[in-house]
């Protein structure tokens, strides 16, 4: 495990960005433990940072102007995102790693469709795409997943085929289709490790990029429903009080913008360490 | 002549690619006539209204006579009413998108000449203190969401400092000060982006051998970049200059919606709340044009600027 680990605790970026994401994660977790009030729950409207609530306790981020603890909403929203941001990559990957395997290795006309309908996904805007799409069905949770599944599959899916197709013509490959293994044996265990590398560090930005995209979703209030705790969203319901009380924007900022940097200096590590291993290899 | 080719070529590529986006969002719009008749008459009409509306507009015929009519007249320049402004789209459209342009222009205007030099700089000497300045600052700004950097900007220069207004209406006329904070938030993300690109453009030519080979033959360090390294290195960058016009379309409606600047941004933004679906199968289709339009010249580009790669090549090669 020290040996698996040690490339990556040499440098100090990937170590910060690492914290930072695991802290989000944790923070996530143990939500309920961590928040010091109900997210959803009418206490004192308007309080600044630091304020105390006459019932006892402290509001150490302020509230908001139905009067929710900042703090306590920040906290419930990153598990929010966690969810969220992670179940909608898990199936863009899901969808993007099949279908890129079964074109890399079958190419053909089966590559041809699918390599044609990705570039014509990909060349929308992806917020154009993801706002066509909520109108379409509607913004509920499940429908965010399938917006972001639908929008970030194809470049997953290019990410893969061009590997596949890359290391299909390998030797061990044709060794192992002389053996008589399955397609989709050799698909998962002999070609999809070699691109673990590039994968894990795509993962990493994408996930941050899919908490980005449910953000800006939120903030344009498309969206997660209310009263779910959803940092997007809290920066739209803030906004037109912003001049006045900026703190209702602010903290939700500071907390995607962090997981953000957090997850793109753990991709930047990871991308580090795979080139070095790449050049020695 | 193969210039010629390269832009049939590519432009045949690019109407078939409209083509099929313009199937989708048809699909994807106007395959449920029901949700049709109650997105254009609203939520109150009565189902005889509907039935009346449906059938006075054609919506009987099977869905490809109306998909090809539609097409048709999307292309003769017929894009139909907007139920929200109540004016003919096309009417709309074009002063939104200049204005948009305007707010893109400003951006690129920003994006460029910074990015350029920081990455170039940043890429000069590799592991020096301005290279890490560079890389740093670059990641926590392709970090931030455009709607964060919007936040984090109006705090400083409006909540703040006081200096620039916070809403982008343009009411009374062009004003620049109003245009300061949407260019800056909408260049935010991309002048990290690029410089990061640059430099890493920059620091593989210059650990080159014809690099390394000018430094032998003593020419001066300013000279080598400028007359040697640049040409190889910004390769990279144009293409990525030219790429981010789509990323750019994005920005625009978070930084229209925040700053309430009226550009396409907005106008696709307040379709899509209001259910106008004219509108927004206009805007769609308009900004995967733009998309469209701008890989094509970006790769003209990239032929111009690489000749060893011929653009013949550059379209048949499947990338």
């Amino acid at each position: 495990m020290r040996k698996f680990l040690s490339p990556y605790l040499s440098s100090p970026i990937t170590v910060i960005g690492g914290l930072l994401s695991l802290g989000w994660l944790l923070v996530a977790l143990l939500a309920p433990v961590l928040a010091p009030y109900d997210p959803i729950k009418t206490l004192m409207p308007l309080a600044k940072p630091g304020a105390l609530n006459p019932a006892g306790g402290t509001f150490w981020l302020g509230t908001d102007m139905l009067g929710r603890d900042i703090l306590s909403r920040l906290i419930y929203g990153a598990r929010t995102v966690v969810v969220f941001a992670t179940l909608a990559t898990l199936t863009a990957y899901f969808v993007g790693v099949t279908l890129g395997l079964a074109a890399g290795y079958w190419r053909g006309r089966l590559d041809a469709v699918l390599s044609y309908f990705a570039n014509v996904v990909l060349s929308f805007p992806v917020l154009v795409l993801y706002i066509v799409i909520i109108v379409v069905i509607g913004s509920s949770p499940f429908n965010i997943i399938l917006a972001v599944t639908f929008g970030s599959a194809p470049a997953i899916f290019r990410i893969v085929r061009g590997i596949t197709i890359d290391v299909a013509s390998r030797d061990y490959v044709s060794a192992a289709i002389t053996q008589g293994e399955s397609a989709w044996r050799i698909m998962l265990f002999d070609i999809l490790p070699t691109a673990s590398g590039p994968l894990a560090v795509d993962f990493c930005l994408r996930l941050g990029y899919t908490a980005i995209t449910i953000g800006t979703l939120g903030f344009l209030g498309l969206g997660l429903p209310p009263p779910t705790p959803d940092w997007g969203t809290m920066v739209n319901e803030g906004r037109g009080m912003a001049i006045a009380f900026p703190h209702l924007v602010i903290f939700p900022c500071l907390a995607i913008s962090s997981l953000m940097l957090g997850l793109s200096l753990l991709a930047d590590g990871l991308r580090e360490v795979s080139d070095a291993q790449g050049r020695r290899a | 002549m193969t210039l010629i080719l390269f832009i049939v070529r590519k432009l045949g590529g690019a109407a078939a690619a409209m083509l099929t986006v313009s199937f989708l969002v048809y699909l994807a719009l106007e395959v449920n006539v029901e949700d049709v008749a109650v997105k254009v008459l609203g939520q109150f009409s009565t189902d005889a209204q509907r039935a009346a509306w449906l059938t006075a507009n054609g919506y009987d015929d099977p869905f490809f006579i109306r998909y090809g009519r539609w097409l048709w007249s999307f292309v003769t320049g017929n894009w139909g009413d907007s139920t929200y402004y109540r004016a003919p789209v096309i009417d709309l459209v074009p002063d939104r998108l200049a204005a948009s342009g305007i707010l893109a222009g400003g951006a690129l205007l920003v994006m460029v000449p910074v990015g350029l030099l920081a990455g170039i700089l940043a890429g000069m000497r590799p592991g020096s203190l301005i290279d890490r300045a560079v890389s740093l600052l670059s990641i926590v700004t392709t970090s931030i969401p455009d709607f964060a950097s919007a936040v984090f900007l109006s705090a400083v220069f409006v909540f703040w400092l006081n200096w620039l207004p916070g809403a982008s209406t343009m009411l009374s006329g062009f004003s620049l000060s109003e245009m300061v904070l949407p260019v800056l938030v909408l260049a935010f993300y991309s002048t990290g982006y690029l410089a990061r690109v640059t430099r890493a453009s920059m620091v593989e030519v210059m650990g080159t051998h014809y690099i390394r080979t000018a430094r032998l033959k003593g020419a001066s360090p300013a000279r080598i970049v400028w007359r040697h390294a640049l040409r190889n290195a910004l390769i990279t960058p144009v293409t990525v200059i030219m790429l981010q016009l789509p990323w750019l379309l994005s920005g625009v409606i978070v930084v229209e919606v925040f700053y309430a600047y009226k550009g396409f941004g907005t106008l696709l933004y307040d379709a899509a709340l209001n259910s106008d679906i004219r509108l927004v199968e206009a805007c769609a289709m308009v900004s995967v044009l733009v998309v469209v339009a701008t890989q094509i010249l970006s790769d003209i580009a990239y032929g111009w600027l690489n000749p060893r790669v011929s653009l013949l090549e550059a379209t048949m090669g499947n990338k």
